[in-house]
């Protein structure tokens, strides 16, 4: 057990974002994930000319953070204490069928580098990080389902073997046919809880609390 | 010339997504990399598979990649004296 509190929470998923419980946006009119993180970026007002270049999960996670981390002081947090575990079920999927769409073809045979650098998901992690200047631990679980428990685990054993003091934890996820982002923000600061039964209930009821 | 400099200004916004530029926002005089478009080295890579999916022109050389892609004009410039 560790002394962890949760202090920001934040949820995207069917055209919706929620911080904290709060809807903060919702764009009914855009029918896939691109256009969605295209219209959320441009309402949050975020600035980094990098968004544009990533594939549509990293945007998902990126704007996940932007909006976990917008009222979150890190001031004084030095960089290395601030560590990132996500999980998905899907891994990069959707970019990797993009990949492959470039090489399938042996006489049109072009693999487009731009594609090919986000085949994984820990690109991801590095895009946050880079962002906000997180240099703690990080790792990305592929799990079939969210899984609170393996996540709060994995936190629990870095802050207790002293490995950083602030945590971003939850699940990002792509398929053909939806997206989700769960976001959490964890340290010695806040209110909940950090173990799996309250990261559950704030997973499985994000706009009711 | 001017046609391809305008071809490329479209090529260059969807390859590269420049999803937040128009082409006209493009000056062909710019440097591509550094203080210019700021462009970065996966862009770069991306530049020498554009010119030879679409135009059948590969670097044989890669250290004139710095001199051809230093603009659009001079990536024209290239594409204008090797395309078949």
């Amino acid at each position: 057990m560790s002394n962890l509190k949760i202090s920001q929470y934040c949820h995207i998923k069917d055209n919706e974002a929620f911080v904290n419980g709060k809807l903060i946006f919702e764009d009914i009119k855009s029918t896939n994930l691109k256009a969605f993180s295209k219209s959320l970026y441009r309402a949050i007002k975020s600035s980094y000319s990098k968004f544009f270049k990533m594939d549509d999960i990293s945007r998902l996670g990126f704007l996940a953070a932007e909006l976990l981390l917008k009222d979150a002081d890190l001031s004084t947090v030095v960089s290395d204490d601030v560590s990132v575990v996500l999980s998905n079920s899907e891994s990069t999927l959707v970019t990797d069928q993009k990949h492959q769409d470039t090489i399938a073809d042996y006489k049109n045979f072009f693999p487009s580098p731009s594609i090919f650098v986000y085949t994984l998901p820990n690109i991801m992690i590095g895009e946050i990080s880079i962002r906000h200047k997180l240099q703690g631990e990080n790792a990305f679980f592929i799990v079939e389902n969210f899984n609170a428990e393996l996540i709060a685990n994995h936190i629990n054993n870095l802050f207790l073997e002293n490995k950083s003091k602030v945590f971003i934890g939850g699940w990002v996820n792509q398929s053909r046919w939806n997206y989700e982002a769960f976001l959490y923000l964890t340290s010695d600061v806040g209110l909940i809880d950090h173990n799996a039964l309250e990261i559950n209930y704030l997973y499985n009821n994000m706009n009711e609390i | 010339m001017k046609d391809i400099v305008e071809k490329l200004k479209v090529q260059l916004i969807d390859q590269l997504n420049l999803e937040d530029m128009e082409p006209e926002d493009i000056d062909p005089d710019e440097p591509l990399f550094g203080d210019g478009l700021g462009l970065d080295s996966i862009d770069a890579l991306e530049l020498i598979v554009l010119l030879e999916k679409e135009y059948g022109i590969k670097i044989q050389n890669p250290k004139d990649g710095q001199k051809i892609f230093f603009s659009l004009n001079t990536m024209a410039e290239f594409i204008k004296e090797n395309q078949k």
